[in-house]
């Protein structure tokens, strides 16, 4: 972080006006790539972060978990070099290199030293644009993605999650997850991860965050060699989905002495005005820590759990409000009953305004420790870039927060919770609770 | 291939009061100690105003009476309710109110309590933390209610995960004669009847200034947090008749150990096999060193050792991993896991994982990965300057396990001066198949042939 953003930081925390000039830089390379850089020269390294709209919604029809499978090979063969040369490259630099697939992106996370930064881009390029996927590495890969498909089959938690996004999300991508089936991902071949990579990797859809050690005069010419050849357009992105659960209780059974519940219905989009007030009031509701009138009410008074949340989804093509808890199989149906008239109870009487004020606190003053180390920060700008932030948003959040009202919020909690939509998938073997399905 | 995360390695170590949702050189490291012995710790970054205030207990899970298995973890829920000045939960509310985040962590060796908030209100968290070592107020129905928490906690990270209860299992077998075998979160039967008094009972032996390092890291001056600590801490009198750490000792291992953990929900079957291995001591870090390189070596990623001969050279594993932990007060272990494909059976993933390591120990370390490992190791000391938290940590950790401030800033030249014939000798002196425990996790209808 540079001392500006220090600066910056200490205005927000001290609450006063909020500087509009900007310590964040856009940086367009010749060839047309946009990044946003902050430039931080104290510790000689860049954090570099990628992120490709899209990810793993771009997946053929019927070629579920194609786009996962070729984010694994990236790094397992490029040009000239087998996985373990590739490696062993990287190695020798000390750099890093994550790649990771989501529903909505596909994200490049790379650190690397000043020391080599030109052999790091250069190794890190041939990841991106020529991997070679080798069909032994394929192969290899291939079980490693079945073995954790294996896995998630018998992990309640996986099993409660593909439920929850199998009923909501109709026949979106949304609704399967991401990682395909066991079926699916055995099909694969290679052509499929050929494919997939065309689909993702494409100028059309790329946003990048850059902190550290480089000036904005090489960053560009380092941009243009990193994405310049990539192809101008990629697949078309995915239309939005309609929220399809309604409200009622599914029970999976399952042999394990604790209940894994995911909750829901549908929620708010980030882009919309009335966000802010939507993210104060899940603060108050589930998100708040031990303050939050969920874990008061589930785990402080009655010991029913560990831990119980809410939060908001706001993606791409939808937008949810969900939550989970995990309770003792003879204990569930309470703190699935505690949950529902916490919710109706909000909805219903909305929130006070010792609570409002007590999330605006927290919600602006821990801002600034969100921006705790390069890698963070570079994170942090591509967000803002993918929902369409402008790039002096950050000195300005605050007051947006601090503007919203008792009203606004209560208004927000009317139209946001919806007790006769909210639906719990149970996973367990809950005692007392019966499957019951609204229309 | 970082897509399918098998955690394996990531096996939580600690228990936090409050579960954490679905996220060197250079940094000036200042250490000095209060008039009662507590010691001080401050790693300044100026680049963002904001601190982290750490307190650390040398008192962990290994430190409690028989019979009362839990209760360091116990104690540590507890110490968010009330004290003599604070009201139940004020603390948190009050860290929350200043935009801030706390939590607290249990593992055998050490509790841990921690905020993360703005520079300017480092005075408040040192007031709130400083009280609640000497002043909590338990009620019984905290007892109850707090109770209840902790068994939802193990019933969601052990009870629900087969993975857990074997890892549990395996401990249990390693460790015969010493607390490391005991569970941090403690045994259910135990944990159903921790009471008040016990809770007192390790409170009032082990939450002492002088039992307790205090660690600040990020914007601010080592004057101005030496200042506030006397102000809080140092009002606080060391406890004179402080119990001398003393662990009973594990008695050499003669004969190997074997488990088979059966569960319907295994979906993947594995093995592991630990060792056990010396840990870092206090001017004796060597050894350590050449382990901590040996794990890197053997199963540190795709370029190592067991990865080569297991998934590549033959496909008998999906997944193999060595692990070493050096950062222990008492002897720890050296573990290997190997997770079979498919079609290969658990007795000849271990066959091939007992030839793979026979001809390692045959072949020696190449050194052309071992330079490698030492240039990333090096890396590793610039990128950590970003992560200042991350420092602290490592200083928290290492001088509540029994290591000093000068241990701590020797590690990294220790590391870079392990030779070849260093990782051998450690190789040669760990390997050893009657000081070893090996588990089979299986699922429920499978034969072992």
């Amino acid at each position: 972080m540079s001392r500006l953003i220090a600066a910056f930081l200490l205005a927000c925390i001290s609450a006063l006006p909020a500087r509009t000039e900007t310590e964040i830089e856009e940086v367009v390379s010749k060839g047309g790539i946009t990044a946003w850089l902050v430039q931080e020269s104290s510790i000689p390294f860049v954090a570099l972060e990628l992120r490709f709209r899209g990810g793993a919604s771009l997946d053929a029809s019927g070629k579920r978990g194609a786009i996962n499978l070729m984010t694994g090979l990236l790094e397992e063969g490029a040009g000239d070099l087998d996985s373990r040369s590739f490696t062993e490259a990287q190695e020798r630099l000390a750099s890093s290199f994550s790649y990771r697939a989501g529903p909505d992106s596909l994200s490049v996370s790379a650190k690397f030293l000043t020391e080599n930064r030109d052999e790091a881009v250069a190794l890190l390029r041939l990841s991106l644009i020529e991997p070679t996927f080798e069909q032994v590495a394929l192969d290899r890969v291939r079980e490693q993605v079945l073995s954790s498909l294996r896995s998630d089959a018998k992990d309640p938690d996986q099993i409660a999650r593909a439920a929850f996004d199998e009923m909501a999300f109709g026949d979106h991508p949304y609704s399967t997850q991401f990682k395909g089936t066991l079926d699916s991902v055995s099909l694969l071949t290679r052509d499929d991860v050929v494919e997939a990579h065309k689909a993702v990797f494409a100028k059309d859809r790329i946003y990048v965050g850059v902190v550290g050690d480089i000036s904005p005069e090489e960053l560009g010419p380092l941009l243009d060699k990193l994405l310049g050849d990539l192809p101008e357009v990629g697949a078309p992105q995915p239309d939005s989905a309609d929220i399809m659960i309604k409200g009622g209780t599914t029970v999976i059974p399952f042999e394990t002495p604790q209940s894994v519940t995911i909750f829901g219905h549908g929620g708010i989009d980030q882009k919309d005005p009335d966000f802010f007030a939507a993210r104060l009031l899940n603060h108050i509701l589930g998100a708040g820590g031990f303050e939050s009138r969920l874990m008061q009410e589930v785990r402080e008074k009655r010991g029913l759990t560990y831990g119980v949340y809410s939060y908001l989804v706001s993606q791409d093509h939808a937008a949810t409000i969900q939550g989970q808890v995990a309770s003792a199989n003879n204990k569930i149906a309470e703190a699935v009953s505690v949950i529902r008239d916490e919710w109706e109870r909000a909805a219903t009487d909305g929130v006070t305004q010792a609570e409002l004020d007590a999330a605006k606190t927290f919600v602006t003053g821990s801002y600034p420790l969100r921006f705790d180390g390069n890698g963070p920060i570079a994170r942090i700008m591509v967000g803002m870039q993918m929902v369409g932030l402008p790039i002096d948003y950050i000195p300005t959040r605050n007051a947006m927060v601090e503007a919203v009202t008792l009203e606004d919020v209560q208004r927000v909690a009317k139209e946001l919770l919806r007790t006769e939509d909210l639906h719990f998938v149970v996973v367990g073997k809950p005692l007392g609770l019966d499957e019951t399905i609204q229309n | 291939m970082t897509l399918s995360h098998f955690a394996l390695i990531g096996f939580v170590m600690t228990f936090s009061a409050l579960p954490f949702m679905a996220k060197a050189a250079e940094n000036k490291v200042t250490t000095f100690q209060l008039e009662n012995e507590m010691q001080v710790v401050v790693v300044e970054d100026h680049r963002a105003p904001v601190v982290q205030h750490m307190v650390w207990y040398r008192a962990g899970s290994a430190d409690e009476p028989k019979g009362s298995s839990g209760v360091a973890h116990f104690l540590e829920h507890l110490l968010f309710k009330s004290t003599d000045n604070l009201a139940e939960g004020e603390l948190s509310a009050t860290v929350a109110a200043n935009g801030g985040r706390d939590n607290a962590f249990t593992s055998y060796d050490y509790t841990a309590y921690f905020q993360r908030v703005a520079a300017d209100r480092l005075d408040l968290m040192m007031q709130m933390e400083a009280d609640r070592m000497r002043n909590i107020r338990l009620t019984p129905v905290n007892i109850a209610t707090e109770q209840d928490v902790i068994i939802e906690e193990r019933n969601q990270r052990t009870e629900n995960s087969p993975r857990a209860l074997f890892s549990e299992q395996l401990r249990a077998a390693q460790y015969l004669n010493h607390r490391y075998g005991v569970p941090i979160i403690g045994w259910k039967h135990e944990m159903e009847k921790l009471n008040l008094s016990q809770a007192y009972g390790f409170y009032n032996t082990h939450y002492h200034p002088n039992n307790a390092i205090l660690v600040v890291s990020g914007d601010v001056k080592p004057e101005e947090v030496r200042t506030l600590a006397e102000k809080y801490y140092g009002k606080i009198p060391a406890n004179p008749d402080l119990p001398e750490r003393l662990r009973t000792k594990e008695p050499p291992q003669t004969a190997e150990r074997r488990l088979i953990f059966r569960d319907p929900r295994v979906a993947q079957p594995y093995i592991s096999r630990s060792y056990l291995a010396p840990e870092r001591d206090s001017g004796d870090q060597e050894i350590a060193a050449a382990l901590t390189l040996l794990a890197e070596v053997l199963g540190g990623g795709i370029t190592s050792y067991l990865t080569e001969k297991l998934q590549f050279e033959s496909q008998i594993a999906v997944h193999s991993v060595a692990y070493y932990r050096g950062v222990s007060l008492d002897e720890t272990t050296f573990d290997v896991y190997v997770v079979p494909s498919s079609d290969v059976s658990l007795q000849e993933a271990e066959d091939a994982m007992d030839v793979v390591l026979a001809q390692f120990l045959k072949e020696g370390v190449d050194p052309e990965q071992l330079e490698r490992i030492k240039y990333q190791l090096r890396a590793s000391e610039i990128y950590a300057r970003d992560n200042v938290d991350g420092i602290a940590n490592r200083y928290g950790r290492a001088l509540a396990s029994g290591l000093t401030v000068q241990d701590i800033q020797d590690w990294p030249e220790i590391l870079q001066a392990v030779t070849p014939e260093d990782i051998m000798a450690a190789a040669r002196s760990v390997f050893n198949r009657e000081a070893s425990v090996t588990g089979w996790l299986m699922r429920e209808d499978e034969v072992t042939q």
